[in-house]
């Protein structure tokens, strides 16, 4: 039966005459369609002779035809020198030692040149160098493609928001009619900059002064130490900070003194790690008094929880007890009195409170027990900054009395809590000049914005403890068009010599112990300077220890800090720092507020893992004085309550690459330079945020066989065997009896004993979790960045990690005492304390003799060399991952993506500049392969073939990984055990020595050496 | 020069010096005034042609003999020793008769032998390949002139009725198609015997893919191996200087052409050339000039550098580590081991197949000498204690392991 039912199309067919529906009954468009418009000409169309099948045969042949042709290699080309210089053996490295003085971070550094690019930094460990992970990642930041690029004129019109290139001559010409003009018209003229350390640089602006008659020379730390030095200059009479030498403390006391991270510029973490190493049953006692969880809270043997406001009375209890002789009102003061009592003149009170009575106080104290480990007279250079003198600077600008600003190697546009004040002044100055390395905030705000050469492109003296000078040198040839302030002031000076014909001119001036080409050479020198005796200065203490006792807390407090990271953010355009986990709360590519648990439930802050593993967590607003930032909050253990934490470095926008664009700016709350902030407020809003957290479990879960640690007190006891106490060796059951887990194999025994091998020692004792050793490995072994989105997912590159544990409350002994049942016991277990003890644990591949990626290996990939190390065949590699299931350690990485060339992983192997930092004795892992720790081998095989062409035993300090060089502690050893004489083969030795997860069967060739804590019993 | 003037000169130096030897003073002039000297050209030192009809052959040998003492007389030898701030070193060993000899030789030189062309050296350069296309087209030929015979002879008996008439091709072709269809058995052999040659020949062709023996590019400038290493006798590890000490042998430096270059601007007439023309190659030699900046003329460095692209002919795989100084400095084999007669090509060419077969053949046959170097003495007693053997195989030695090569 037909339907006569009629399905209406539009309201149009009511309408009898319509055109259209006539039209749409016709065709199926009711406009003609542009046909002609996307073919083309159709009159050329008609005519060509070309059919579809011809078309298809053309692609056809053309498809066969490349793929025929890529079988072919593509033609490589072999540039060679035209004039090769003679130090230059293409292939082999040179190193050359330098100095870095960024303002931030100061050592003394070798540098790894290949064919003139330096691709690593190194610790100068003959002169007592240390490089932490700043100094090791700086090298990358010389190849930042968005580095300042030449002399830039800002803001000539609109039409060129970007200001115009010039040529340096037009800079100098300009400039200097403008500087002459100033000093006609009696104005002043202002240079603003960071702590150099630099004798020379001071000079030179002394020089300069003599010339243009008013000139102010302000230097301006971001991150001010200016308390202690004012509190210095108040005691001794100069300013200047003490240093410490902290390898002869036996008894440390700090009140919210981070020294293991940047306190007083750093470096400290060489002489604290030698007294930590237990010695004839003898450690240093460490207590911190912190409200942060720190790196030296987290090393310290007792950690107390104090509010930043509370550490004022803590101090001035100290202060009463050592001093005054009161007797102590806290218990733990008493108890840390009793410390310093005990050592003596090997005591040490620190303190990292950002007022000068505090410190004072602190120089009191030290004063008054003798302190050796504070050394007042050998002063410490490298914090010069002078908050009173920057805020005059800014109120002077803002009034119209100066000239010029000069600013060098600083950002206050983006580091000044008053930024605004700041720029408001800039525009009242008749010449603004920024000499930077990066096109930061600052080069955008001036009017000329210079271009500056890197460290690594520079020369330059620097003096970081009083007489004990370093040299700065080139070790590439310029990158851009930059020219260095120093050559700057020279110029506009009217001299016509350089930075470094004036260096090498007063280098006689300076009384050196050796040669320019000599100290060129080592980097160092020392200068007998006049020793000046310390004026007698009577310090009205009474007042200071008054006015410490008044400060008022309140209710929340926000303490500032920097991160192992990025420091004070000048770095912040570095992707391996970014990707750096911070070492306490092991999150990467963020700054957050650190919440404690307490403060947590209070404010209903909560953080929890998503489906993916990512750790998710609450948004917070942080307010003070009219600014709200939205943070995210990560509840951390150890924090005191009231107290919040924030990190410096994050939130940087101009010059930086979109993915290194994470975090916000902690120094707006940076008021008056101090890093306490009271009368804050802290609130949940609505949001949560996404953390890259590289380590979602906090605790070992009780299983003893990861991280043995023990008291000194136990350690000492020579009636236990250490072997069934404190370092039990595993069991397990053998025909129904239990033996030690190394006795029993599935395997028969290689013989190792000819040849070399190789073994790494890593004490948890000396290991301060400070990161150098994690960067070190990215740079040595060309390790990939994958980024925030990557390391959510658990796909972070990294050959190293350094695990961070916490202590919990409950344990097994506990448990069993308490008769809590197995499933309450493992859900406590999970939580750490709300003080918990911390332990780091570097993690890289174990090496296993007995490896068990080894024999699930489908395609034999990865296989066991008679060196000990575990070797991994990349181009046989297929990417099944058994290996990485099968490794009880978690330290095999898949290569997801191709990280190189790729523009969805826009970091340093994705540009041409940031190329230039790979290490060519490595290979660039592509996709779809597994890749670890290598135990460096290419460095071991490096070593043997220079001792084989010299013709000679290797000797035992030769042997090295790129971990073991960066490690400035010491707790990392790595050597030939088959050398008898050698250092590891005593360590293997040791008492303390026991392997991850003996049980297991393993066989590693990475040992760890049993932490002890100082628990001063 | 032209010609005449030539031919001029011959008989005008004859009546002057008639007693020296050219042929004698050849040999000492190359000796011992080439580097400096040219009988056409100022090089370091002035041209030396045509000096006899400038100066007095008393006064030249005085000197060449001392050219310090004769400036100290003779303002002449003052004005003289202007040409170079180079001052030109004293030949006392010279005997009167051997001064003769070279002086006859600059006026004098022998003739040269008329320039081998292109087209007709190829003959005298190159062996004669043995050409057997023409054996092979008559073998072939007195084949089928058998098999006809055979035909023939086979024919006419069978047309005297002495043979059982043949079926017919077409007939035999048929009965044997038959035959096959039914043979499943057949079937079955022969499809694995095709599918098992299919594995073989596919097999073959991808493992020698990017395998690039015999790879010869051509390069920016045609330098010949076989003049300077063959003919020249240049050691390998003058140019290549690193392959003693770093991982790569490295490619010289254009300074290191020119400390030669410098006073050899043009290909001499005694080098014996391969393919190409004297003319070519004296063209060689001036890219080298232009990559350098080097002033023919004048004798003096420009500033302008120009880098040599020169294309690679070796390619390891990027995942691979090789070091020349282990090889060469250590294991002390010769370069051709690897790179083939070098000192043979005129362009250079892959001579082996640089794939891991052969790495590790040769790693499994060469015995490690543990007795010269100190670093080996303490592995080499514990080795002979153990195994009771006095010679180790570097694979035995570890040398097949996989991380020694791939990392």
């Amino acid at each position: 039966m037909a339907s006569n039912k009629k399905y209406w199309k539009s309201v149009e067919e009511l309408d009898e005459n319509s055109s259209i529906v006539d039209t749409l009954r016709q065709n199926e468009f009711v406009e003609e369609i542009p046909v002609d418009d996307f073919l083309g000409d159709k009159k050329s169309l008609e005519e060509s002779s070309t059919t579809r099948r011809d078309f298809l045969k053309y692609v056809g042949f053309s498809t066969a035809a490349a793929t025929l042709a890529s079988c072919e290699g593509p033609v490589r080309k072999s540039i060679p020198y035209i004039v090769k210089p003679n130090e230059v053996i293409t292939g082999v490295a040179d190193y050359y030692a330098t100095t870095i003085a960024d303002g931030f971070d100061f050592a003394s550094i070798l540098v790894k040149v290949r064919e003139g690019r330096p691709i690593k930094i190194e610790p100068n460990k003959e002169v007592g160098g240390s490089a932490n992970a700043r100094v090791q990642a700086s090298v990358l930041s010389l190849y930042d493609s968005l580095r300042l690029q030449g002399p830039r004129l800002n803001g000539t019109s609109e039409s060129v928001p970007n200001g115009e290139s010039v040529s340096w001559s037009d800079v100098d010409a300009k400039i200097g009619n403008k500087l002459t003009a100033l000093k006609e018209a009696g104005k002043t003229i202002a240079f603003l900059t960071s702590t150099d350390a630099s004798p020379s640089t001071a000079k030179l602006v002394a020089d300069f002064s003599e010339n243009f008659g008013d000139v102010r020379h302000v230097i301006y730390d971001a991150i001010s130490e200016t308390a202690a030095i004012d509190a210095y200059e108040i005691m001794y009479g100069s300013r200047a900070l003490p240093s410490y030498d902290f390898s002869k403390a036996k008894t440390i006391v700090s009140v919210g003194a981070d020294f293991l991270g940047d306190w007083q510029g750093g470096n400290f973490e060489t002489g604290y790690a030698k007294g930590r190493i237990p010695t004839k049953g003898k450690m240093s006692h460490h207590t911190q008094f912190e409200s942060n969880m720190t790196l030296s809270g987290a090393n310290s043997d007792l950690r107390i929880m104090v509010k930043p406001s509370a550490q004022n009375t803590i101090l001035a209890d100290l202060y009463n007890v050592l001093v005054n002789g009161a007797s102590a009102k806290d218990a733990n003061v008493a108890n840390a009195v009793k410390q310093i009592k005990k050592a003596g003149s090997n005591a040490v009170v620190i303190t990292g409170i950002q007022d000068k009575n505090a410190q004072l106080l602190a120089l009191a104290i030290n004063a008054e027990i003798g302190s050796e480990v504070i050394d007042v007279v050998a002063t410490n250079n490298t914090r010069q900054g002078n908050d009173t003198e920057v805020a005059q600077l800014i109120a002077d600008m803002k009034s119209g009395k100066i000239g010029a600003v000069i600013i060098n190697n600083s950002n206050p546009v983006y580091t000044l809590p008053n930024a605004a004040d700041f720029v408001e002044g800039l525009k009242k100055v008749d010449l603004s000049v920024a000499f930077s390395m990066t096109d930061n905030e600052t080069a955008k705000a001036v009017q000329y914005a210079l271009a500056t050469p890197h460290y690594l492109e520079s020369w330059g003296t620097v003096e970081m403890k009083k007489g004990q000078f370093s040299l700065m040198q080139p070790t590439i040839q310029p990158l851009f068009d930059t020219r260095q302030f120093q050559d700057g002031l020279l110029k506009w000076n009217g001299k016509t010599e350089s930075y470094y014909e004036y260096l090498k001119t007063s280098f006689a001036d300076l009384g050196a112990d050796k040669s320019f080409a000599q100290a060129i050479h080592d980097g160092t020198f020392t200068a007998t300077s006049s020793e000046e005796e310390l004026p007698e200065i009577k310090v009205d203490l009474a007042t200071a220890y008054n006015e410490v006792t008044a400060v008022k807390g309140s209710q929340q407090e926000l303490q500032l800090y920097t991160k192992t990271g990025l420091g004070d953010g000048q770095q912040a355009n570095n992707p391996w720092l970014q990707e750096l986990p911070d070492p306490i709360t092991r999150t990467t590519w963020d700054n957050y507020l650190t919440v404690s648990q307490a403060d947590a439930e209070k404010l209903g802050v909560t953080n929890w893992n998503v489906a993916n593993g990512g750790l998710n967590g609450s948004l917070v607003a942080l307010s003070k004085d009219g600014i709200t930032l939205a943070l995210p909050a990560l509840i951390q253990p150890g924090q005191a309550e009231g107290s919040f934490g924030l990190a410096f470095g994050y939130g940087r926008k101009n010059g930086m690459k979109s993915e290194m664009q994470v975090g916000e700016n902690a120094y707006q709350f940076y008021k008056n330079f101090a890093t306490t902030q009271t009368g804050i407020s802290v609130e949940k809003v609505v949001g949560e945020h996404e953390f890259a957290c590289t380590q979602l479990q906090n605790t070992i879960m009780g299983r003893g066989d990861i991280l043995k640690e023990t008291t000194l007190a136990t350690f000492n006891d020579s009636s236990l065997d250490p072997k069934h106490s404190w370092n039990p060796v595993p069991m397990v059951s053998l025909k129904h009896k239990e033996v030690e887990a190394s006795t029993v194999d599935l395997w028969e025994e290689f013989d190792r004993s000819v040849g070399h091998h190789f073994n790494l020692s890593i004490d948890l004792n000396a290991c301060t979790g400070c990161g150098s050793c994690v960067i070190a490995c990215h740079a040595e072994n060309n390790v990939a960045v994958v980024g925030k989105d990557e390391v959510r997912k658990s796909r972070d590159m990294h050959w190293l990690r350094i695990d961070r544990y916490y202590s919990s409350d409950m344990t097994a002994k506990k448990a069993t005492e308490e008769g809590v049942g197995v499933i309450r016991k493992f859900k406590e277990m999970e939580h750490p304390s709300t003080n918990p003890e911390v332990a780091f644990q570097p993690i890289m591949c174990q090496h296993c003799n007995h490896a068990p990626c080894e024999t699930v290996c489908p395609v034999a990939a990865t296989s066991h060399g008679r060196q000990g190390q575990n070797q991994m065949a990349y181009n046989r590699c297929v990417g099944t991952r058994y290996c990485a299931n099968n490794c009880p350690y978690k330290v095999r990485r898949f290569n997801w993506f191709d990280y190189a060339n790729n523009n969805e992983f826009d970091f340093n192997m994705n540009d041409d500049l940031g190329k230039m930092v790979l290490n060519p004795d490595v290979t660039v892992r592509t996709r779809g392969v597994m890749e670890k720790c290598s135990m460096c081998i290419q460095m071991t095989q490096a070593t043997i073939l220079t001792a084989k062409k010299e013709g000679r035993p290797v000797k035992d300090e030769e042997f090295q990984t790129a971990c073991s060089i960066a490690c400035s502690t010491g707790a990392m050893v790595f050597g030939d055990i088959n050398d008898k004489d050698s250092k590891i083969a005593k360590l293997k030795e040791n008492n303390r020595a026991y392997h991850l997860l003996a049980y297991v069967g393993t066989k590693p060739n990475v040992m760890y050496q049993v932490k002890v804590r100082n628990t001063g019993e | 020069m032209t010609f005449s003037s030539l031919i001029f000169l011959f008989f005008f130096t004859l009546n002057l010096s008639a007693q020296g030897d050219a042929v004698n003073g050849k040999k000492l002039f190359n000796a011992n005034c080439a580097a400096c000297h040219k009988l056409d050209k100022n090089v370091i030192g002035p041209k030396l042609g045509g000096m006899t009809e400038v100066r007095e052959n008393a006064w030249l040998k005085a000197w060449i003999i001392d050219n310090a003492a004769l400036q100290k007389t003779d303002a002449d030898a003052r004005e003289a020793a202007k040409f170079s701030p180079t001052s030109m070193m004293a030949f006392p060993q010279f005997s009167d008769q051997e001064l003769d000899d070279i002086l006859e030789y600059t006026a004098n030189p022998p003739q040269k032998k008329a320039v081998v062309t292109l087209t007709g050296s190829e003959g005298a350069t190159t062996p004669v390949k043995k050409n057997n296309t023409l054996l092979y087209i008559l073998g072939a030929i007195m084949l089928v002139m058998l098999l006809m015979i055979f035909n023939l002879y086979r024919t006419i008996t069978e047309m005297k009725d002495d043979l059982p008439k043949r079926a017919s091709f077409s007939e035999q072709a048929k009965a044997v198609w038959k035959a096959f269809k039914r043979n499943t058995f057949l079937h079955f052999l022969m499809t694995i015997f095709f599918v098992l040659l299919g594995v073989w020949v596919l097999f073959g062709w991808f493992m020698q893919m990017d395998v690039n023996q015999g790879y010869q590019p051509i390069q920016p400038i045609k330098f010949s191996h076989k003049i300077h290493a063959g003919d020249n006798k240049i050691d390998c590890q003058y140019c290549h200087s690193s392959a003693k000490n770093s991982k790569t042998s490295g490619i010289p430096s254009a300074n290191v052409c020119m400390n030669c270059h410098k006073s050899i601007s043009e290909v001499a007439d005694d080098t014996a050339i391969g393919q190409f023309g004297k003319d070519v190659l004296d063209k060689e030699i001036q890219k080298l000039y232009d990559a350098v900046g080097w002033d023919s003329e004048n004798l003096k460095y420009t500033g302008e550098t120009k880098p040599i692209e020169w294309i690679r002919v070796h390619n390891l795989a990027d995942f691979v580590y090789y070091n020349h100084s282990q090889h060469v400095n250590i294991a002390g084999i010769s370069c051709q081991k690897c790179h083939g007669p070098v000192e043979e090509m005129d362009e250079v060419y892959q001579f082996s197949p640089l794939t891991m077969d052969w790495c590790i053949s040769c790693h499994r046959e060469t015995e490690v000498d543990m007795t010269e170097s100190g670093y080996y003495k303490k592995v080499h007693e514990q080795l002979a204690k153990k195994y009771g053997v006095k010679k180790v195989t570097v694979a035995e030695m570890g040398g097949m392991e996989c991380g020694k090569c791939h990392y």
